[in-house]
């Protein structure tokens, strides 16, 4: 077999291994020089991206990609001797998978690229990016895996690496503080999610996500199911940023070292992809999806409006900038809310499946501008030296790149065109607006405050009289936001390219259960 | 099993895990709390698995096929593992915590917010 054939057949396994063995080379690389050690993590990132690009290519070719781990041939879901049953480990990547893996690794690569430049003065460097490679890791395996029990490992594997990034820079304890409230935050909720788990097997006898669906499906949907959808759905609910749990946010990405709050943008995002394949896939067939639709579209506009108002009152640039990640993950809920409150009626082709995308489209827009605001963030941070906004000003004079990707990030955030925030989120509006007009008004007024509030962020770190003589920020930083700044106006110009490619096909997957399922039991040839 | 002495048990544990995270003050103590709720999420998990009068799941020389289930053991050993990861990161984390502010008191531990 060549070197091409084994790639294509392996690439879900190769996915999680590459960056894993990655991350655990790191540091013997380092003994190398640190040169060496960075040469060694931005090809690794850049191989992962690869291997996703991979994915989301044979997914929009073949359809729905399984990958069993330790069965010959590896599309064998269920061995003839067990009964109907599949016993392996079981990678099921579908259009939604694949587009959270992408997200995933580009952002890795992105932030590895900008930290070659913002922590070159820092100690133990080969630490800092052993565990994001991790990270990388922890979230592919959320969105590749097909086996419940394997989401909690790949979650915790998240979380841990996430809370160590976020104490990286000790900043006299504080951001350690942050990372203590962000691991005691997110063990009880895996732990919690371990316990639903644990109810689902005893009740079900299986861990395969498509098996517990299938048997919830023909035996009806019980209270234990009922409880355990709630443990799993509040805890995601709350990995992922939304309002009432949203009280980690603002510590953990605040506190996070430069380029790793955007990496959390995404972590997070992978929680809320756990969110929708447990909703839609999981439970979907047997739960009441009526209302748990609405319980998402509840969730979305509480921490829309919650989370930006509350930034109005921050001064601390960081912390503004992660209450605003609360607002916008309320966009991603509503528009996906939307679709599974309609799920399975007439509506839903009317205008569910379009709410659907928008919210889907507003995820990948997200990670870019967010993104892109948190590395210049950090590249204002690497700079001055505070986060304090009332300290800053005058920085347009002598930082001008900053300065334009901020502009462009904070556009494309407030939904203004041609910047990609405007695309979802007129496709959020558009629909919503058939459900419900009051959605719509709702969404509209969060765009505009939080239009205004970045326009005071502006103005107040960049215009004005020069306070500081300060330098433009490393070449890695710059290249690394003009990465994400041409993706935000190409897909602003163009959203169709990554309707077309990625969120059509993530949306259709979604919304049919049935042919996730079939895929895994139906003997996977 | 006698009025289903087991998962009783792990409410109470849970129960008291919950508390120790919530009303006690130091942060030792809350990472002892968030042990103790994991010690009864494992517990519940072998409970499910256990067969009355089953022995090991180990089919070389097995007096019976009369068996315990073995998957819930296997998740619980993963469990257990990562618990020690969390627990180990929590505590170096305390250190350092320690080491900045001078104490562990949860009511003095409040920097972020300033």
């Amino acid at each position: 077999m060549n070197p091409w054939d084994l790639i294509m057949n392996n690439a879900p396994a190769l996915a999680i291994a590459i960056p894993l063995l990655g991350a655990f080379v790191t540091p013997l690389i380092n003994r190398a020089g640190r040169k060496a050690m960075l040469v060694w993590v931005i090809a690794v990132l850049a191989f992962t991206e690869f291997i996703a690009l991979l994915l989301v290519y044979q997914v929009n070719t073949y359809g729905i990609q399984v990958y069993v781990f330790g069965a010959n041939p590896h599309t064998l879901t269920v061995p003839p001797d067990s009964g109907g049953i599949p016993v392996r480990i079981i990678f099921t990547i579908d259009g939604m998978s694949a587009f959270t893996a992408l997200i995933s690794a580009t952002l890795g690569l992105v932030v590895g690229i900008y930290s070659v430049g913002s922590e070159k003065f820092q100690t133990a460097q080969e630490k800092f990016f052993a565990l994001l490679l991790l990270l990388v890791v922890g979230m592919m395996g959320m969105a590749l895996t097909g086996d419940i029990f394997n989401f909690f490992v790949f979650l915790e594997i998240n979380s841990l690496a996430a809370a160590a990034l976020v104490s990286y820079h000790l900043n006299k304890g504080k951001a350690v503080e942050a990372a203590f409230k962000y691991a005691v935050v997110s063990s009880i909720g895996a732990l919690m999610i371990l316990f639903a788990i644990a109810i689902l097997y005893g009740e079900y006898d299986a861990l395969n996500m498509a098996m517990i669906a299938q048997r919830m499906y023909q035996t009806g949907f019980s209270t234990y199911d009922m409880i355990a959808m709630t443990l799993i759905l509040v805890t995601l609910a709350m990995k992922c940023g939304a309002v009432p749990m949203h009280y980690w946010v603002p510590d953990g990405y605040g506190e996070a070292p430069g380029g790793t709050s955007a990496i959390l943008v995404v972590a997070s995002q992978a929680s809320l992809y756990g969110l929708f394949r447990m909703s839609f896939t999981v439970f979907g067939l047997s739960a009441n999806t009526s209302s748990l639709g609405w319980f998402m579209i509840i969730l979305g506009l509480l921490s829309m409006f919650i989370g930006v108002t509350m930034a109005f009152l921050q001064h601390d640039i960081k912390r503004l900038m992660a209450y605003h990640a609360v607002s916008q993950t309320g966009y991603m809920l509503l528009g996906v809310g939307v679709g599974l409150a309609t799920l399975g009626t007439a509506a839903f082709n009317q205008y569910g499946l379009y709410a659907m995308e928008g919210g889907i489209f507003h995820i990948i827009n997200h990670a870019l501008y967010k993104g892109l605001l948190f590395l210049t963030a950090g590249a204002i941070i690497y700079r001055v030296g505070t986060s304090d906004l009332n300290k800053m000003g005058g920085l347009a004079h002598s930082m001008k790149f900053t300065a334009v990707f901020f502009l462009i990030g904070a556009f494309a955030i407030a939904g203004i065109p041609p910047f990609n925030g405007f695309a979802s989120k007129l496709m959020i509006y558009e629909s919503v607006y058939q459900l419900n007009p009051f959605l719509a008004i709702v969404a509209a007024i969060v765009s505009m405050l939080t239009l205004a509030s970045f326009l005071k962020v502006f103005h107040s770190a960049f215009l004005g009289p020069k306070i500081y003589d300060v330098k433009e920020v490393p070449k890695s930083m710059l290249f690394a936001m003009s990465i994400l700044a041409f993706f935000i106006i190409l897909f602003g110009i163009f959203p169709n390219i990554a309707i077309h490619y990625l969120v059509a096909p993530a949306a259709h997957a979604l919304a049919n259960p049935l042919g996730y399922i079939t895929k895994v039991l139906g003997g996977g040839a | 099993m006698i009025f289903n002495l087991p998962f009783i048990t792990v409410i109470i544990v849970m129960f008291f895990g919950f508390y120790a995270m919530v009303f006690r003050r130091n942060l030792i103590k809350v990472v002892i709390g968030l042990d103790l709720v994991e010690s009864a999420v494992n517990l519940f998990l072998v409970s499910l698995g256990y067969v009355k009068g089953g022995v090991a799941p180990i089919y070389t020389s097995a007096p019976s096929t009369h068996m315990v289930l073995p998957t819930p053991q296997a998740l619980t050993l993963t469990s257990i593992v990562i618990g020690v990861a969390t627990t180990a990161m929590l505590l170096s984390f305390c250190m350092v915590i320690y080491k900045h502010y001078g104490t562990l008191d949860t009511r003095k531990v409040r920097r972020l917010e300033e």
